[in-house]
């Protein structure tokens, strides 16, 4: 994984609540075996007609979303399933950053695991990004702060372990076959059997 | 010692290493149950690390969402069945669990099946383990006093490289629910039903403890149903108590523990539900004596209705507008006797034999519309057999219900099974989404009763109708 301190972008706006994982990548895309090549895919049954052509309707296909590498959702984005392939497809879509008032718990612990930086706000905060689609938002890491075209500095949460891991590309394996010694006297140890 | 909720007690007994500020605590994973779908990525990882799966003999791997539910005698007849990406998928499977040792239930076993089916089945579900498994639906082991949640695949590598998870520990909702349910009304509209009140966000970042004289009263096939739910409330997993409907269950079977292993087990076990004064961080109450088969009239689960209810009307919401749009279903309306084209019953939710059981008490001696498709899809082989063996399969295909191998089917549409485009299905499944079942497809999720009332109508339907 690359390492992400800081980066900014413009966003693209998907105001709807609780947008699920089938919608962000529908089932049948989940027969491949491996991580890539699913940006095609993300959004598919929103983004392309049943011809499969591109609905240039839906805001990813307008000529303003190009290039953008985050994005704001409404409320509780990711909720459903626990495939990892949604945040895989984003980020070979594109993206770098989701920004909402809330996400799902799988969806966020998946997005963290590949540096996709999941960003919870204040309704304020989200309802301001809302009514600015297109706007330059800074991510910044070190401070865990995201920058606004407005001026404003909004802090989110971001758990420290996470955000070590993000910042230096280190994979989170790597962390726990370093407790070895650990996990072998639990199994050893524990008075019940394994 | 401070009162402990069942959550804290199973959590505490697998901490590794605890959490600080700095790095989540290391939890060790009792039992991991895997499958075709969320896996072949895992198995890459291990093998470009050069590493083993650490306990084989703690991870249970069957084929489920991609896997055809026509016969399969041979690996052949995978290609024949199957789309191509699927076959490769189901093929990896195979190959995978050969290479790292693991044992696989696959074609030919009497235990191949939906994985949240076969663990509870097999007995290698059981009170107080910690269980995870690279599917949201995970959360349905929770019904015996695990704690079980759904993990993305990087995890499942962390999972079959460690046998550990990092994790922060979550917070507790406690959800009591008291009353004694009406006939014709089951589990599945409980959960529909608490799904609704707290919505499809309602349980982020909480463990849900189903608790109360309602609970106690449900059956292990009951239980599982509701507990699956939960993560369609957002929770990260549901938990029961264990009782003695748990061990009865249990006793015996496959993988459960024998002779004197058994009453050590037991004596854990009942050790396990949460002490008197045992503090949840939110709590909520509800009686379910009044409660109506549900059906859902939207595209999550948290849209749901009593059955002899209307659509509310929320015009304001442009969500709640999008969803009735995709729907085709109108603010103010009832949805019974709404014509439907296909009925599913199956799924990590319904698949099991009691709800096969239920479906068939309302199908039996009755014909079903020649406009209506009526898929039925057991979740295991040895639930086929057991449905077989008293007879269902005979009411089903006598209905005109077609009678298939184990899967997730059309839950998910994975595996060629689907609904589609612009067709409304009524499902015994967990998730309504835009294009869930297929693409474009309209879904409305009800109970097993539910389901095969609106079969034998064609059109959605109040299963008290069929009480005698």
């Amino acid at each position: 994984m690359k390492p992400i301190i800081r980066f900014s972008s413009h966003t693209v706006v998907l105001p709807f609540d609780d947008i699920d994982t089938d919608q962000i990548i529908p089932a049948r895309f989940l027969t491949t075996t491996t991580r890539e090549g699913l940006g095609d895919a993300l959004f598919s049954d929103w983004r392309y007609d049943s011809d499969g052509s591109p609905d240039p309707d839906f805001v990813l296909n307008t000529p303003a979303a190009q290039g953008a590498e985050i994005l704001v959702a409404g409320n509780n984005f990711g909720c459903g399933s626990s495939r990892e392939h949604a945040p895989w497809a984003l980020l070979d879509y594109g993206f770098k950053a989701v920004i909402s008032t809330q996400l799902a718990d799988i969806f966020r612990n998946n997005s963290l695991k590949n540096a996709l930086v999941p960003i919870i706000v204040d309704p304020k905060t989200h309802a301001w990004l809302l009514e600015h689609p297109g706007t330059e938002v800074e991510v910044d890491l070190e401070d865990t702060v995201i920058r606004l075209a407005n001026g404003q500095a909004v802090t989110f949460p971001l758990d420290r372990f996470s955000r070590y891991c993000m910042m230096h590309g280190t994979d989170q394996l790597g962390f726990l076959l370093q407790q070895d010694e650990a996990i072998s006297a639990y199994e050893r140890e524990r008075a019940w059997p394994i | 010692m401070s009162a402990k909720s069942l959550f804290e007690k199973v959590w505490d007994q697998h901490v590794v290493v605890p959490e600080s500020e700095d790095t989540p605590a290391v939890l060790y994973i009792d039992l991991h149950l895997i499958h075709e779908v969320t896996t072949p990525q895992a198995y890459a990882t291990l093998r470009a690390a050069g590493l083993p799966v650490r306990r084989p003999d703690r991870t249970v791997a069957t084929m489920d969402h991609s896997t055809p539910t026509e016969p399969v005698t041979t690996l052949k007849d995978i290609d024949v069945v199957s789309q191509p990406a699927a076959a490769r998928q189901i093929k990896a499977m195979i190959e995978n669990c050969d290479e790292f040792g693991v044992h696989l239930y696959g074609f030919g076993s009497e235990h191949r099946g939906i994985v949240h089916v076969i663990g509870p089945e097999l007995g290698a579900t059981q009170p107080g383990k910690t269980i995870v498994c690279g599917d949201s639906h995970t959360s349905t082991h929770g019904a015996f006093g695990a704690l079980a949640f759904g993990i993305g695949t990087t995890e499942v590598g962390h999972v079959l490289a460690s046998q550990c998870l990092l994790q922060r520990r979550p917070r507790t909702l406690a959800i009591n629910i008291s009353g004694r349910l009406a006939e014709g009304v089951g589990a599945k509209d409980v959960i529909l039903a608490i799904i609704g009140q707290i919505g499809v966000d309602g349980g982020t970042g909480h463990v849900i403890e189903y608790r109360g004289s309602a609970v106690a009263g449900l059956s292990m096939d009951e239980r599982m149903t509701v507990c699956n739910m939960s993560i369609e409330a957002g929770a990260r997993a549901g938990m029961m108590a264990p009782d003695d409907t748990t061990y009865e269950y249990l006793q015996g079977r496959e993988l459960a523990p024998k002779g004197a292993a058994w009453e050590e087990a037991l004596v854990r076990w009942r050790s396990l539900p949460s002490d008197p004064g045992a503090r949840f961080d939110r709590e909520l109450d509800l009686d379910v004596s009044n409660l109506a088969p549900m059906v859902t009239f939207g595209t999550n689960p948290g849209m749901v209705i009593p059955i002899d209810g209307t659509v509310p009307a929320k015009v304001a919401d442009p969500g709640f507008k999008k969803a009735l749009d995709y729907m085709q279903i109108e603010a103010g309306k009832p949805l019974l006797g709404k014509p439907v084209d296909v009925v599913f019953i199956g799924s990590c939710t319904n698949s099991r034999l009691s709800d096969l059981r239920q479906a068939a008490h309302i199908l039996r001696g009755r014909k079903i519309p020649d406009s209506v498709r009526v898929l039925v899809v057991p979740g295991s082989q040895h639930i086929k057999h057991e449905a077989e063996a008293e007879g269902l399969d005979q009411i089903f295909l006598a209905a005109g219900a077609e009678w298939r191998e184990s899967g997730c089917s059309m839950c998910l549409g994975m595996n060629g099974d689907t609904v589609a485009s612009g067709k409304l299905s009524v499902s015994t499944s967990n998730r309504n989404f835009e294009g869930r079942q297929g693409p474009g497809a309209r879904t409305i999720l009800a109970s097993p009763a539910t389901a095969a009332a609106t079969a034998v109508n064609g059109a959605v339907s109040d299963p008290r109708q069929f009480l005698n």
